[in-house]
C-alpha cells in the first residue's frame, strides 16, 4: 500500500477517500458547508479519466448519481442540510432500485437555512427516515480528518456489499478542521457482484441481495421505483408482492447489522459510560485523557443500523451519557434498546461540548434514576 | 435486429387506454432506432412519471422507469459515465415542464447529448385529467372544470431557448416525419427535443368535444401548419391563425455538445 501524509480539511480528505475508493463520477450543487468537496471533485477528476457535473439542484445530483451508478460507476454527492431534505425523494428510489450511492452530508444549524457556517448533527434521523415508505439504509460518522478518508472508502464498499445508498453523516467542524491525514492509494475495494447469467435482476442471492445489471452490459433490464417483481417488472397491485420486496430490503441491512457494526468500546466495565458519534467523540476522548480509567465510551464510526448489542458490553452501566449536537436524536435509539438511565446531552448553535459541559453531565448521571434526564448547559 | 425485437414482448399488452396515441409514438421510436441499426446493448431507455413514461417499460433493452420529472438527470448520469450508449428519454408534458421544468432548460443548456422525445397529450392522463403547462387555453380537465385561464408553454420555444441542438415538433398523425425526426435527433449531437401532440380520447378528448381517437387526430391534421407555410405566411405578414400550430424543424445546430466520447 503507498500512502501519502498531507495536511487537509476534513472535506478535501472525503473527497481523496472518494477517489482512492474508485469513484469516478460526481455530481453536486454548491452548499456551504460541503462545498470543498465539489470543489476537490472538479478539480481531480477530469484528470483521472472521471466526470465532475454541477447540477441545478440537488434532486438532479442524486438522480445523475444513480443513472451514473446503473452504467457502472461508483458515484457520489455531497451536501448540507437544505441540499439534503430536496434529495429525500431520489433517496428513496436509489434504496427501492437498489442502487449503490454514496451520499455525504456536511451537517449544519437547521432546521431551514438555519446557520450555514456552524457545526450540528441535527439530520440523523432524516437521514433514516426522510424519505417515504419503509427502507434501511447505512450511514457513517467520522470524527476525525483520517475518519473522513478511510470511513468514505468505506462507504463505497458498504454501497455495493448492499445496494443501498450509503451515508457519510458528518459535519461542519470535521469538515472544515485541518488535520494530518495518511492517503493510501491502494485501498481495499469490495466490488458489487455482477448479475450472472439465468439470474433475476431482482432476485436475491443468500444475502438478500441482487445481482447488479449494470446498463450496457447485455442484460436488457428495466429498473423501476414501482413495486416490481424478481423479474424487476411493475407489480402495483400485489400485497404480496410488495410486502415480500420491502421486507427484502429492509433485512438485507437489519439481518446483517452485527457485520455492519463498526464502534470502539472503551472501558466495558465502566458504571458512567459515553455514548457518542462524530465530533462530540472529540470532546469525550478529551475528557479520558484528562481523567482515565472512570468511563466508559462507545463511539460509533457507523450510526445506521444502530448498533444495539454494543450497549450491551457495558455490563455495569448505571447511565448513558449522550452528547450530540442536536436535541437527542440518536438518544432516543439508544433508549429503545436499553433500561439503563439516560442522560442526554444536547448542544446546538455550532459549537463543540467542552469537557467541562461533559463533567458537568458525569455529575447528574452520578445520582440519576428517571429513565430520561436532560442537561441543560 | 427486427422492429419486434425491440419490443418487451413479455410485458406485452401495454396499460394504455384505447385509442391512445402513445402507442404511435413508441412505435415510431422504435422503428427510427431499428432503421439506425442500433445495438441493444448500446442502447438505454429512460423515462420520468406519467403515461409517456411508461413507454420505457416496453423497450427491450436496458431501461430506467424514474422519478417524476428527473429522468434527464438520470440519463445525464448514464450518458456521462457511459458517453458511447445511446440514450432516448420519453418525458409527458406535466413531468417535462412542470415537475421537471428545471432539469429540461439545463438539460438543453448542457446540450447533452440526449434525444429526448416529449409526448404531449395537454393533460395529466395517469392521474385522471388534470391540466398540465400545457393544456391549451380554455380546454376543460378536471382541474380546470370552468376553462384552462393560464397561457401554455410552447416547449419547443423553450428547448430553443435553452440551447437545445435539435428541436421539432410533429403529431401523432405525422408517423413518417416523427420517426425521422427520431432518427435525425439521434444523429445530431447534443441535446435533440422532439415535442409530439398526441390524442388522449379518455381525459382530454372526452372533456372537449373529442371523444373519438379519430376526432382528435383529424384536429392534428386539421390545425398542423407546416414551419416552411408559416414561415411563408409570416414574411407575408399573416399570423398563425388561432387553434392552429406549428410542426416541423424548428433547429438544428452544431453547439458543443455534452456528453460524447470526442469531447471528453
Amino acid at each position: 500500500m503507498t500512502t501519502k501524509t498531507d495536511f487537509l480539511n476534513g472535506n478535501v480528505a472525503c473527497a481523496e477517500g472518494a477517489i482512492a475508493a474508485g469513484c469516478r463520477f460526481f455530481a453536486g450543487y454548491p452548499i456551504t458547508p460541503s462545498t470543498e468537496i465539489a470543489e476537490r471533485m472538479a478539480a481531480r477528476l477530469p484528470k483521472i479519466g472521471g466526470t465532475f457535473v454541477q447540477m441545478e439542484d440537488e434532486l438532479g445530483s442524486v438522480a445523475a448519481i444513480i443513472g451514473g451508478s446503473w452504467a457502472g460507476a461508483r458515484t457520489m454527492t455531497a451536501t448540507s442540510g437544505p441540499g439534503f431534505s430536496l434529495m429525500m425523494e431520489n433517496i428513496g428510489y436509489a434504496a427501492m432500485t437498489e442502487t449503490p450511492i454514496v451520499i455525504v452530508n456536511v451537517q449544519r444549524g437547521g432546521p431551514s437555512t438555519g446557520q450555514p457556517t456552524k457545526a450540528a448533527q441535527g439530520d440523523m434521523l432524516q437521514c433514516r427516515y426522510g424519505s417515504h415508505g419503509d427502507y434501511s439504509i447505512i450511514a457513517l460518522s467520522p470524527s476525525s480528518v483520517q475518519e473522513m478518508f478511510d470511513l468514505t472508502v468505506k462507504a463505497f464498499n458498504l454501497a455495493d456489499r448492499f445496494r443501498t445508498p450509503v451515508f457519510l453523516m458528518t459535519d461542519e467542524t470535521i469538515g472544515h478542521m485541518r488535520e494530518k491525514v495518511n492517503l493510501h492509494s491502494d485501498v481495499e475495494i469490495i466490488p458489487r457482484r455482477e448479475l450472472k447469467e439465468g439470474e433475476l435482476p431482482c432476485a436475491p442471492d443468500e444475502n438478500g441481495v441482487p445481482g447488479f445489471a449494470t446498463f450496457g452490459n447485455g442484460h436488457n433490464i428495466h429498473i423501476t421505483g414501482l413495486t416490481h417483481g424478481e423479474n424487476g417488472y411493475p407489480s402495483t397491485d400485489s400485497a404480496e408482492v410488495h410486502e415480500h420486496l420491502v421486507r427484502r430490503q429492509v433485512r438485507k441491512i437489519e439481518d446483517f447489522r452485527n457485520e455492519i457494526t463498526d464502534v470502539d468500546v472503551i472501558n466495558p466495565d465502566a458504571e458512567l459510560v459515553f455514548i457518542s458519534y462524530g465530533a462530540p467523540t472529540r470532546t469525550v476522548r478529551q475528557l479520558m485523557a484528562d481523567v482515565p480509567d472512570i468511563y466508559g465510551h462507545l463511539n460509533l464510526r457507523i450510526v445506521w443500523p444502530f448498533p444495539d448489542e454494543s450497549l450491551l458490553a457495558f455490563r455495569n452501566a448505571k447511565a448513558f451519557i449522550i452528547p450530540e449536537m442536536n436535541l437527542g436524536q440518536i438518544a432516543k435509539e439508544v433508549r429503545q434498546y436499553t433500561n439503563v438511565p439516560i442522560v442526554i446531552v444536547p448542544k446546538l448553535g455550532g459549537a463543540l461540548h467542552t469537557p467541562e459541559e461533559l463533567k458537568k453531565a458525569v455529575e447528574v448521571a452520578k445520582t440519576v434514576t428517571k429513565p430520561v434526564t436532560e442537561v441543560c448547559l | 435486429m427486427n422492429l419486434e425485437d425491440w419490443y418487451r414482448q413479455d410485458r406485452l399488452p401495454h396499460i394504455y387506454c384505447p385509442g391512445c396515441g402513445n402507442g404511435t409514438v413508441l412505435n415510431c421510436t422504435l422503428r427510427a432506432v431499428q432503421e439506425l441499426g442500433f445495438k441493444q446493448e448500446e442502447t438505454t431507455f429512460i423515462s420520468g412519471i406519467g403515461c409517456s413514461s411508461r413507454a420505457s417499460g416496453y423497450t427491450s433493452s436496458d431501461s430506467l422507469h424514474t422519478t417524476h420529472g428527473r429522468a434527464l438527470a438520470f440519463a445525464t448520469g448514464v450518458k456521462l459515465v457511459k458517453p458511447h450508449q445511446h440514450v432516448l428519454v420519453f418525458t409527458g408534458d406535466g413531468d417535462c415542464s412542470a415537475i421537471g421544468g428545471n432539469h429540461f432548460i439545463h438539460a438543453c443548456r448542457r446540450n447533452i447529448d440526449l434525444t429526448v422525445v416529449c409526448i404531449n397529450n395537454s393533460i395529466y392522463g395517469m392521474t385522471g385529467g388534470q391540466g398540465s403547462p400545457c393544456t391549451p387555453y380554455g380546454a376543460i380537465t378536471t382541474t380546470t372544470p370552468y376553462g384552462m385561464h393560464e397561457q401554455p408553454f410552447d416547449l419547443c420555444k423553450l428547448a430553443d431557448a435553452a440551447g437545445a441542438n435539435y428541436v421539432a415538433r410533429w403529431t401523432s398523425f405525422h408517423v413518417k416525419e416523427l420517426t425521422e425526426a427520431i432518427r435525425v435527433g439521434f444523429e445530431v449531437q447534443g441535446l435533440s427535443f422532439i415535442e409530439v401532440m398526441t390524442q388522449c380520447p379518455t381525459s382530454f378528448g372526452s372533456k372537449n368535444k373529442m371523444r373519438l381517437a379519430t376526432q382528435m387526430i383529424d384536429m392534428f391534421r386539421e390545425n398542423a401548419v407546416l414551419k416552411v407555410k408559416a414561415d411563408r405566411d409570416a414574411a407575408a405578414g399573416k399570423s398563425l391563425e388561432p387553434g392552429k400550430f406549428i410542426v416541423g424543424e424548428f433547429v438544428r445546430r452544431h453547439n458543443p455538445p455534452l456528453g460524447v466520447e470526442e469531447s471528453k
